[in-house]
């Protein structure tokens, strides 16, 4: 897939330039020219939608960061201050909050993508773990940049998590204090978390550029999980059908993405954050954006508070070892049939698991919680590894080309 | 040996980068805080602020004292006599932030009628003490002085 690039410049400027730095050859080879598999469905285009939606959140955060005042007493103020004066202040806001969200959807998308194919598998190991670590930056990310309106959700939410530190046996406490740069969530946490928010996604942007040149080393996986063996026959170039697939798919979800910013911009807001943080109360039901509840629901289940702390790290580590816990050499959940069942069991488990995350706490609620929590890493620790030694798999296809061939075996030869 | 050297090296030019985030002078020069107790009835919590975190002062009746000073050792998941928390009975003194995840729990609740934190459902009797819930300790007793009858000097 990678190599020297036939790319030549058509003016002489172009060429001047590219003499010295080969911008144009590197934008050809990995957009123009790159073969990519021609039997992709839309799922694939999820790749482009995060990057569009990472460079959304940083536009529109730079912009928040012009008008928004880190500092405890003046944090809310300032928020509001750019909902009702700055002019389309209120749009930047909307934009970036729901574009968090909408930034988690394409990541779970894309992540349930590769679950679904097999695209962790060898020879992608190391682009599947760039993206745990894309992952976790993003959850850090995310944690961090809900505190800073400082609502009383803000605050609620800055207090749990960080709390969780004072788990750890010895230095838990002292571990507590630093983060916090006081005796509890206050002023100097809401300064560092601004920072350090405004830090993370371009540590994001960095391995995100690891994450695609892993990938262009190693070429894409499809949906029948069969390498490509010639180019001519299996792929086609990038430009222009994965530009144009990419940008039909990123326009369906812009349509809900607006719809988020312009019908229901609060939908998914908890009505507390419009409440000032207070740290002498904490809210009735305190609960965090949608895409941490499930590993919310992990960690409330467990009864011990050090081990709960350790399953919720564990539910996310456990993601990085998926490569080597899979022992199945199909990739495709096409052809695994067995594996495509406990395929959509996970995914109800996970949706089970998020629900209940929002939830109060109950002894039948926290029974589920358990069932679930269990069936998660039985899932991983179990499952794949014994499937890939016991389960039937489907013949698959001779080649790319042969699997869309075959389905469009229907479509007259064209004429001569 | 050089590497020993470097190892210290290096540890001496992070420490500072490190360190900065510990909390600072200004904060550790707001460690303590006066309340006027003078006030409040018997029976009554009042939460303050203290290092940025509630301070429950509960002024305890003569039924709540006897409730925390005659529980048995055995029942408690945190054993620690009532005697050991307090400096003066009637004046219970304790942190109000669940030991649990961090939540500030509600007064006058419970079986015990100590507090409960809506959280996750922990309970604690009149002396602060944990008796059930997913919390591993008492609710953590701050240094505090009574200065005199109607004033306390926490921290």
């Amino acid at each position: 897939m990678s190599g020297s690039s036939t790319y030549v410049p058509k003016s002489a400027l172009g060429r001047w330039f590219e003499s010295r730095l080969p911008l144009g050859g590197l934008i050809h080879s990995s957009f123009v020219a790159y073969p990519v598999p021609r039997n992709l469905n839309y799922l694939y285009t999820f790749g482009a939608i995060l990057s569009f939606m990472l460079v959304a959140q940083i536009v529109t955060g730079v912009i928040l960061a012009m008008h928004y005042v880190p500092e405890a007493t003046l944090a809310f103020g300032s928020v509001e201050h750019i909902m009702r004066d700055v002019d389309y202040g209120w749009l930047m806001r909307y934009l970036h909050s729901n574009g968090a969200s909408m930034f988690f959807l394409a990541v779970y998308v894309h992540m349930f993508r590769g679950l679904y194919y097999g695209s962790y598998k060898a020879p992608r190991e190391v682009l599947w773990i760039l993206g745990v670590i894309i992952y976790l930056l993003m959850m850090a990310t995310a944690f961090m940049g809900y505190v800073l309106p400082w609502g009383s959700m803000s605050f609620a939410g800055a207090t749990v998590i960080t709390n969780l530190f004072s788990a750890i046996p010895l230095v838990g406490v002292s571990v507590s204090h630093w983060l916090w740069g006081g005796y509890a969530v206050g002023g100097p946490t809401l300064n560092r978390f601004f920072s350090l928010h405004y830090l993370l996604p371009f540590m994001i942007v960095g391995v995100v550029g690891l994450h695609v040149w892993a990938l262009h080393v190693v070429g894409q996986n499809n949906p029948d999980g069969v390498e490509v063996q010639s180019v001519e026959r299996d792929t086609v170039a990038f430009t222009p059908y994965a530009t144009i697939k990419d940008a039909f798919g990123l326009s369906v979800f812009l349509i809900v993405y607006a719809w988020f910013v312009f019908y229901i911009p609060n939908y998914l807001l908890d009505a507390d954050n419009s409440i000032v943080a207070n740290p002498l109360v904490t809210p009735a039901h305190i609960v965090p954006e949608w895409y941490l509840l499930p590993f919310y629901a992990i960690l409330r289940a467990i009864p011990n508070k050090l081990m709960g702390v350790i399953a919720l790290f564990a539910a996310i580590a456990l993601l990085a070892f998926l490569p080597w816990l899979d022992t199945s050499p199909v990739k495709s959940a096409r052809y695994r049939p067995v594996f495509r069942i406990f395929f959509w069991v996970f995914v109800a488990v996970g949706v089970g698991l998020g629900y209940l995350g929002s939830q109060e706490v109950t002894e039948g609620a926290t029974l589920v919680a358990r069932i679930l929590t269990l069936c998660y890493f039985a899932f991983f620790l179990i499952v794949l590894p014994l499937l890939g030694l016991f389960e039937k798999t489907r013949p698959l296809p001779a080649s790319i080309a042969d699997s869309v061939l075959a389905n469009s075996s229907a479509i007259a030869p064209a004429a001569g | 040996m050089t590497g020993a050297v470097g190892a210290v090296g290096v540890g001496a030019v992070v420490w500072p980068f490190i360190d900065q985030m510990n909390p600072d002078a200004s904060t550790l020069a707001l460690s303590s805080v006066e309340v006027d107790i003078g006030q409040i009835a018997e029976g009554q919590i009042v939460k303050v602020l203290f290092r940025g975190a509630p301070v429950f002062i509960r002024h305890r009746t003569k039924k709540e004292i006897d409730e925390a000073v005659n529980t048995p050792l055995s029942e408690l998941k945190d054993p620690q006599k009532d005697s050991d928390r307090v400096k003066k009975p009637e004046w219970l003194i304790v942190s109000g932030v669940c030991t649990h995840l961090g939540c500030v729990p509600l007064g006058h609740e419970g079986p015990f009628d100590g507090w409960k934190c809506p959280c996750h459902g922990s309970i604690y009797d009149t002396s602060g003490r944990i008796r059930s819930g997913p919390a591993p300790l008492n609710l953590a007793v701050p240094d505090y002085v009574f200065l005199s009858d109607a004033k306390v000097k926490i921290g």
